[in-house]
């Protein structure tokens, strides 16, 4: 709606002839502009120019919806509001039914810890027919890290849905259905999203993984800049309302990077009235944050921390806004990711947002045999 | 508050000068309750204002305008009358135009309904919640219950006035994609649930009348506008004022988040600046034209300041002007709290509080809640 036509709105045709002269086309170039700087720009009298961006707002605004219709179109279209099970039961439950669709969902956690494996699942899932609780559609799988392996998931399909994979050409079916792209740089990257976004809806894609978005910057550029977060301001809505679009689940993997000294999370404030306040408790040696900063972490939907704690993969979900903050334990079989306990333990406080690394190197376990 | 419209009237009268005090021509035939001959006559001799009758005394005018001096006399009187009304408008106290006196205010003030937000020690801190009238602004880190702030004040400016509420409506601008209806529909029930307990319980002792709401009417009241870029967020604030005027009611506009649309697609900083604080000025004017709670949901960003990074909202600091009240979330401990950042009325102050499955509710644990500075 932003880019209304001022010519079409019903403007006073003197009025819209003005905008048109000073190339002022459609509704975003007006609403860029204060009503004062257009004033000046466009050599017109103050209430002239407040009626007219009355009429063009009132264009460009969007429709009104009542909660109450909101929820009953989700109900009477539940395949454009539903859900991507992670066929794992626990997380399925807090998340009200799995990954929901139309919504950035994020996966953070240190090199190992099983994103990939995450994703991999999710695709399968994905691509399974309807009959055995999966969308029945296809996969787009942007693999920046080269870590996708078809080996891998077949396996994976193999194991945690028998039945299904040992039909005849099952496996091949469903293998075809994941589309693999490897963009070697973030433009390249650039250019395949935009494309996305008609073949999504014509080829019944039904998931977009990208593993990981980290990997696309670190390439570029030097960690750590400021600039690398304003360059992924664009991708960032973008990736959100390719979401909405599609109504489909985005689900993009983040890496993990040191905390620099320097850094604190807290507000000038708190630093102030320190004596009152329970002092931060750091563990010096979880000094681990999301790659990509803040930024990024307020524009995702539900953010999912995978973690490793003396010794046990921890999978929790950090952020959401229908789940309470909740933990679960789960370690990496042949079948792919799988809870230990389908009740999670519910954390308090920021805790849900610590990333710890320790003791989960010698659990890596690629080849699929049972640890 | 009185700045503000000061500026505007500023703002517009630089460049449109204000109507002369006196309109001319047609204010003297549409004003004065006169015959048309009267009226021909009193223009045909110069006579087009009230000012220029009431400057003259009434055997000038009878003399210029040929009528005779009784007529004249009444002339002037109803003159008099009709321009000493509009200018003092019949309240002793506005020496200038469009001015309140302080007490009145305060006394207006202290009338405000102000939407509690079902955290008691939050309520305290905030002066007995939400204030109407105003602009409140609230940030914090992702994940710390922004969003469920926002829901739950969505929900509460519908609890009727038996209830000590406001039996308001909400709009909810979404712009980030993250209201869950299904997360509405629970803090609703939640909110029917606690309002039929009170009955129940005022039900001992005199004869309440019973909650007539159910969760799907709450849902009903709810206006939510899905907002996709930052011209349709402007676009939709202009708007607004129509809009409520069209449907009576609305207490309360959330906007979640202010910030997401302005954070990425805007490249020149400065005019980002002026739209936004232009955006504020027309927020500001909605909640006292229609004296309702506006709150804007704002997100954090890391500022490097004295050698080190630290949070702040986002949006520069010329922005952190443009709210009248602002309040921070952020973690202490394992516990969230909330404080005062700014506020012309209220002490800087915090207090914790909690989300839980039927929204936002007292912290239980500690003792000492809620901490004055």
């Amino acid at each position: 709606m932003a880019n209304k036509l001022i010519g079409e709105i019903g403007l006073h045709k003197r009025i819209s002839n003005i905008f048109a002269a000073r190339n002022i086309i459609t509704a975003k170039d007006a609403l860029s502009m204060t009503e004062f700087e257009l004033m000046e720009l466009l050599d017109v009298g103050m209430k002239e120019i407040q009626s007219a961006v009355n009429l063009i707002s009132e264009a460009a605004s969007p429709p009104c919806l009542s909660a109450r219709s909101l929820l009953e179109q989700k109900v009477e279209n539940e395949y454009l509001w539903g859900h991507l099970p992670t066929h794992l039961k626990g997380l399925d439950s807090a998340l009200c039914g799995g990954i929901p669709f139309g919504v950035l969902t994020e996966l953070v956690g240190p090199p190992g810890i099983g994103k990939s494996q995450f994703c991999m699942k999710l695709a399968l899932s994905a691509s399974f027919p309807k009959a055995y609780g999966g969308l029945d559609g296809r996969v787009i799988y942007i693999d920046v890290e080269s870590k996708f392996s078809s080996r891998r998931v077949i396996e994976m399909g193999l194991k945690s849905f028998p039945e299904v994979f040992h039909l005849k050409g099952m496996a091949q079916e469903m293998a075809g259905r994941i589309l693999v792209l490897r963009p070697t740089s973030l433009s390249d990257f650039t250019e395949s999203i935009q494309e996305l976004k008609e073949s999504i809806l014509k080829n019944q894609v039904k998931l977009l993984v990208i593993d990981s978005m980290t990997a696309l910057l670190s390439g570029e550029n030097k960690p750590g800049a400021q600039r690398q977060q304003h360059q992924l301001g664009w991708h960032i809505s973008f990736l959100k309302s390719l979401a909405e679009f599609a109504r489909i689940p985005i689900v993009v993997t983040n890496q993990v990077r040191t905390q620099n000294r320097d850094e604190t999370s807290q507000y000038s404030f708190q630093a102030k009235l320190k004596d009152g306040f329970q002092e931060h408790t750091r563990t010096y040696d979880s000094h681990l944050v999301a790659a990509l900063g803040i930024n990024w972490a307020h524009a995702v939907t539900i953010r999912l921390v995978l973690e490793a704690k003396s010794g046990q993969r921890i999978i929790k979900v950090a952020k959401s806004p229908m789940s309470p903050p909740l933990a679960f334990p789960f370690h990496i079989t042949s079948a792919g990711i799988s809870l230990l306990s389908d009740d999670g333990t519910e954390m308090k406080g920021p805790g849900i947002n610590n990333i710890h690394a320790r003791g989960h190197s010698d659990m890596i376990n690629f080849n699929g045999d049972c640890p | 508050m009185v700045a503000w419209t000061g500026l505007e009237h500023f703002r517009v009268g630089r460049f449109n000068p204000p109507p002369p005090a006196i309109e001319p021509d047609d204010y003297v035939t549409s004003r004065l309750p006169l015959s048309s001959s009267i009226r021909g006559k009193l223009i045909s001799a110069g006579y087009t204002s009230l000012s220029s009758i009431s400057s003259v005394s009434s055997t000038d005018l009878a003399r210029d305008v040929k009528i005779t001096e009784s007529e004249a006399f009444e002339i002037l009187k109803m003159a008099n009358q009709i321009s000493g009304s509009s200018s003092c408008n019949g309240r002793s106290s506005s020496l200038v135009n469009g001015a309140r006196n302080a007490w009145d205010m305060l006394n207006e003030e202290e009338a405000l309904p102000r939407i509690t937000t079902s955290c008691s020690d939050l309520d305290k801190i905030l002066g007995g919640g939400i204030s109407c009238r105003d602009v409140t602004e609230i940030g914090g880190v992702p994940g710390i219950g922004k969003t469920q702030i926002g829901i739950q004040l969505s929900v509460n400016v519908q609890i009727p006035r038996e209830f000590g509420g406001l039996g308001g409506k909400a709009i909810y601008i979404d712009t980030e994609g993250s209201f869950m209806v299904e997360r509405a529909l629970q803090i609703a029930q939640a909110c029917v649930e606690d309002m039929e307990e009170y009955t129940g319980y005022m039900h001992k002792h005199f004869k309440a009348s019973q909650v007539q709401m159910k969760p799907r009417d709450i849902l009903e009241n709810i206006f939510y506008f899905r907002v996709c870029s930052y011209t349709e967020q402007i676009a939709l604030v202009n708007h607004l004022d129509k809009f409520i005027s069209e449907n009576k009611d609305v207490k309360v506009v959330i906007v979640d988040s202010i910030t997401f649309h302005f954070r990425q697609d805007f490249d020149d900083l400065a005019q980002r600046t002026r739209v936004l604080s232009e955006m504020a000025l027309k927020f500001m004017k909605l909640a006292k034209k229609f004296s309702l709670a506006v709150v804007l949901l704002n997100q954090v960003t890391t500022k490097y300041t004295e050698g080190s990074f630290q949070l702040a909202l986002a949006l520069g600091d010329s922005w952190s002007h443009s709210c009248t009240n602002r309040v921070i979330l952020y973690w202490n401990g394992d516990e969230r709290y909330a404080y005062i950042d700014k506020s012309p009325s209220l002490p800087s102050a915090s207090a914790s509080y909690t989300v839980t499955g039927r929204g936002l509710r007292n912290s239980s644990s500690s003792s000492k809640r809620v901490k004055m500075m």
